[in-house]
This record gives C-alpha cells, sequence and structure tokens, in this order.
C-alpha cells in the first residue's frame, strides 16, 4: 500500500517539476514549487521522516514560496525568452543522467536493513541514546547533542543568510538619499 | 531491472530536471526555481537511502523494535534550512541585479555589459 | 483589496492560535517531531500574516526592526553561551554533562537551552528576511 502511495506522488513530483520548468508565467512556476514542496513533505512522511517532512512543509511551502513572490513583486512576472529547445544543454543533461543510472546499479535496495548505511554510527545512536540522553525523539537527540557542533555551524550560516539579506536589501534609506541628492 | 531501485531512477529525473532548468533558461528566477529542484532531489535520495523496511520514524516508543535511521534526517534538516537562507540571498541578489540593469534575463545582462 | 473584513477577522483568530503552536513545537521537540527549526519558522509565519493583512508598518510596530536583528545575534549567542558554560564548569565544550547534578538532566537542559537559542535565531532572520524584500519596494 505505501508502495502504490510511493509511486503515486513521486509520478505527481515529477509532473508538477516538468510543468514549473516549462511554464513561462513566472508566478505560476513559483506557485508549482510550492505544490512540489508539499508533495514532498508527503513524500518523507512515507519514508518514515516526520522531522524532515515538518521542516521542508514549514521552509518549503511557507517561507520560500512568500520570498518567490516577493522577488516577482520586485522584479518581472513573465520570462521573456520564447520556450525552444536547446539542443546542447540536453545532451549534457541526458549524458548525466545516463551515466548517474549506470551508478546506480551498485547501490543497496530500498528499504534494505543491511545496507552500509546502517552499519557504524547509527546502531550505536539507536541503542545508546535513550540510555545516555533520554529523551524519546532520536532526531533531537543526535541533532543538539551527539552533532551539537553540526547544529552550532548551520544556525551560524543563517545568521549569516539574515546578515547578508540585510546588507543587500536593507540600505533603501541611503538610496533614497542618493536619489534626492541627484 | 530490480525494482528496489525505483526511487534513485525518479531522483535522477528530477535531478536532471533541475539542471536543465539551471543551465538552459535564462531567466534568473528560473535558475533558481530549477536549484530548488536539484536540492529536494538529493534531499529525497539521502531519506530514503535511510529508510528500513518494516521500520518507524525514530521516535522511541513501546514496543518497537526497528527504527529507520536517523542519521539521515539529522544531515537532511539542516540541508533544508541552509537551501532556504541560500534561496534567500540569491533572491536578494536577483532583486540588486534587476534595479542595476532593469532585466533578470541573462541575455540581455550580457548584452549590456558587452556594450558599455 | 476592497473587502477586508473577512481576512482581518480570520488573522485575528488564526494568528495567537499560530503562534502558540510555534511553540508548542519548540518546546515538545523532544518527545515528538519539531525542535528549534521548525517551531522558528512557524513563528515567524505569523508575522508574515499579520504584515501581509494589516500592512508593513503596523508590522514593524509590533516586531521592531532594531529589536529582531538583536534577537538574531541573541540566538547564537545563546547556543554559543551553552558551550562556554559547559567549559566554565570543568567539562569540554558543549558538552552537556556537566551542566547539572546529573548526567540525564544535564543533557536536558542542555538540549533545551539550545534548541531555544536555535528557534530564536531562525525565526528573527526568518522576518528580517521578510521586512527586507517587503520593504524595498515601498520607499522607492
Amino acid at each position: 500500500m505505501t508502495e502504490l502511495l510511493n509511486v503515486v506522488l513521486l509520478t505527481f513530483m515529477v509532473i508538477v517539476a516538468l510543468a514549473a520548468v516549462w511554464l513561462r508565467n513566472l508566478f505560476a512556476s513559483v506557485m508549482m514549487m510550492g505544490i512540489f514542496s508539499v508533495l514532498s513533505a508527503c513524500t518523507f512522511v512515507v519514508l518514515d521522516a516526520v522531522d524532515v517532512a515538518f521542516t521542508e512543509a514549514a521552509v518549503g511551502a511557507g517561507i520560500s514560496t512568500v520570498l518567490m513572490i516577493g522577488t516577482l513583486a520586485l522584479t518581472t512576472r513573465d520570462e521573456k525568452t520564447p520556450v525552444r529547445w536547446s539542443v546542447l544543454p540536453l545532451m549534457v543533461v541526458l549524458i548525466t543522467g545516463a551515466v548517474l543510472v549506470y551508478g546506480t546499479k551498485d547501490m543497496p535496495r530500498y528499504g534494505d536493513p543491511s545496507a552500509p548505511v546502517h552499519e557504524h554510527v547509527a546502531p550505536r545512536y539507536i541503542n545508546d541514546s535513550p540510555a545516555e540522553i533520554g529523551i524519546p525523539n532520536m532526531v533531537t537527540s543526535v541533532l543538539a547533542s551527539y552533532r551539537g557542533y553540526d547544529t552550532l555551524g548551520e544556525t551560524t550560516v543563517i545568521f549569516t543568510a539574515g546578515i547578508g539579506v540585510l546588507l543587500l536589501l536593507g540600505g533603501y534609506r541611503n538610496r533614497k538619499r542618493q536619489e534626492d541628492e541627484f | 531491472m530490480n525494482p528496489g531501485l525505483y526511487n534513485y531512477w525518479i531522483v535522477i529525473v528530477l535531478m536532471m530536471i533541475g539542471f536543465y532548468a539551471t543551465i538552459a533558461r535564462g531567466n534568473l528566477i528560473k535558475k533558481i526555481i530549477g536549484l530548488n529542484i536539484f536540492q529536494t532531489s538529493v534531499f529525497y535520495l539521502y531519506i530514503s537511502m535511510g529508510k528500513v523496511s518494516g521500520g518507524t520514524a525514530p521516535i522511541v516508543g513501546d514496543g518497537i523494535t526497528s527504527y529507520s535511521n536517523p542519521l539521515p534526517h539529522v544531515l537532511i534538516l539542516t540541508a533544508i534550512v541552509v537551501g532556504v537562507a541560500t534561496t534567500a540571498l540569491g533572491l536578494a541578489l536577483v532583486v540588486r541585479i534587476n534595479e542595476a540593469y532593469g532585466t533578470i534575463e541573462e541575455d540581455d545582462i550580457f548584452s549590456q555589459d558587452q556594450a558599455s | 483589496m476592497r473587502n477586508q473584513m473577512i481576512p482581518r477577522v480570520i488573522a485575528k483568530f488564526f494568528i495567537p492560535m499560530i503562534l502558540l503552536f510555534g511553540l508548542y513545537v519548540q518546546f515538545h521537540g523532544d518527545f515528538g517531531p519539531g525542535g528549534g527549526f521548525q517551531a522558528g519558522v512557524i513563528f515567524a509565519a505569523a508575522f508574515v500574516l499579520y504584515a501581509l493583512i494589516y500592512g508593513l508598518d503596523e508590522a514593524k510596530k509590533v516586531a521592531r526592526p532594531a529589536v529582531v536583528e538583536a534577537l538574531v545575534a541573541l540566538g547564537v549567542l545563546i547556543y554559543a553561551g551553552t558551550g562556554v558554560v559547559s567549559l566554565l564548569k570543568g567539562g569540554k565544550y558543549l558538552d552537556y554533562n556537566v551542566l547539572a547534578h546529573d548526567p540525564i538532566h544535564g543533557q536536558h537542559l542542555g538540549i533545551l537551552i539550545v534548541e531555544l537559542g536555535v528557534g530564536v535565531t531562525v525565526a528573527a532572520v526568518m522576518i528580517t528576511i521578510f521586512f527586507a524584500f517587503a520593504g524595498r519596494g515601498q520607499s522607492e
């Protein structure tokens, strides 16, 4: 049953992604990206990643859509170039895709409990987290305690992005004063 | 053909759609949309590698023996938030480019740079 | 928008519930899905909704830009400061075991404070970015 759900959701995701790239009206493309984020949050729930689905729904379908619409309000609404097939990028994309499909032949089967990713560190986290840390949500315990340095770096990255946007877009007062001088 | 690899092929299809949008379209916002599609496909790849059949979400409960791997979830949670931060910075750059050149089409920006 | 009555009434009903839900997700991140990032984004979404319905100037009176920008730095400071407190108490940097009388309670306390720092920074950054984008087109 979940396999059927997975297949249906993934097919919808591919259709929506194709529509987002094909459409010339940028507002419609941004709405398609919102739908894409919600669908990917649903697929994450099917794959038992509830924390990730929560974050993707809030961030992708919420903040990201709002920021893109804000950018559209400050720039244009339509893509100007006529939609024509460009041959060289298509060739590059097809060759890269074929090489990647050839590379997936060695990958472990989906859902395999003995895959290499479940070998070294993950069983230690799953077995020892209730005893050493004692909170039920293992993702939070790994995020905040076992891998606390990474989360500190990530918070600094978000801080830097906020500072960057402030530097780029926050100085409208100076710009207005310059325009009045000219 | 192994049916257990269907997830990875869909990931590759989505990745290539995002890649095509980034390199073939001239509009800057379309490029950023392509990057977002690419990012989401990479997240899906990591999360589907962490799933264990018969396991549940990695939240400790009574009577559950098999959990999905929490490590990819932690990495992707970080990656999602960093992704939106970089998207916000990219969109801020697009707004400033529009104010400087009057357009967000790559060809027009190049021709304006050549002409000046 | 001519007839603004319906969005205004619904927003007045929903914004406190969104803020409450954001606080719930923040502090119950230990027991279910949730944590700092999700809570910060939900908290910022309430302010974005307020700005969309009532206007950017009203929203800037509620969430003053200077205060929000200070909160951006405060969250990172809380996170890094927890590590320094661990150093001062004799453990390693970001070692939560020494924060309380008992390692398990120390881990709980450390995770709570650290997630609070993350939530504050994420909420403040999202509000700042939205204000920057929305305020750009206004004074031109």
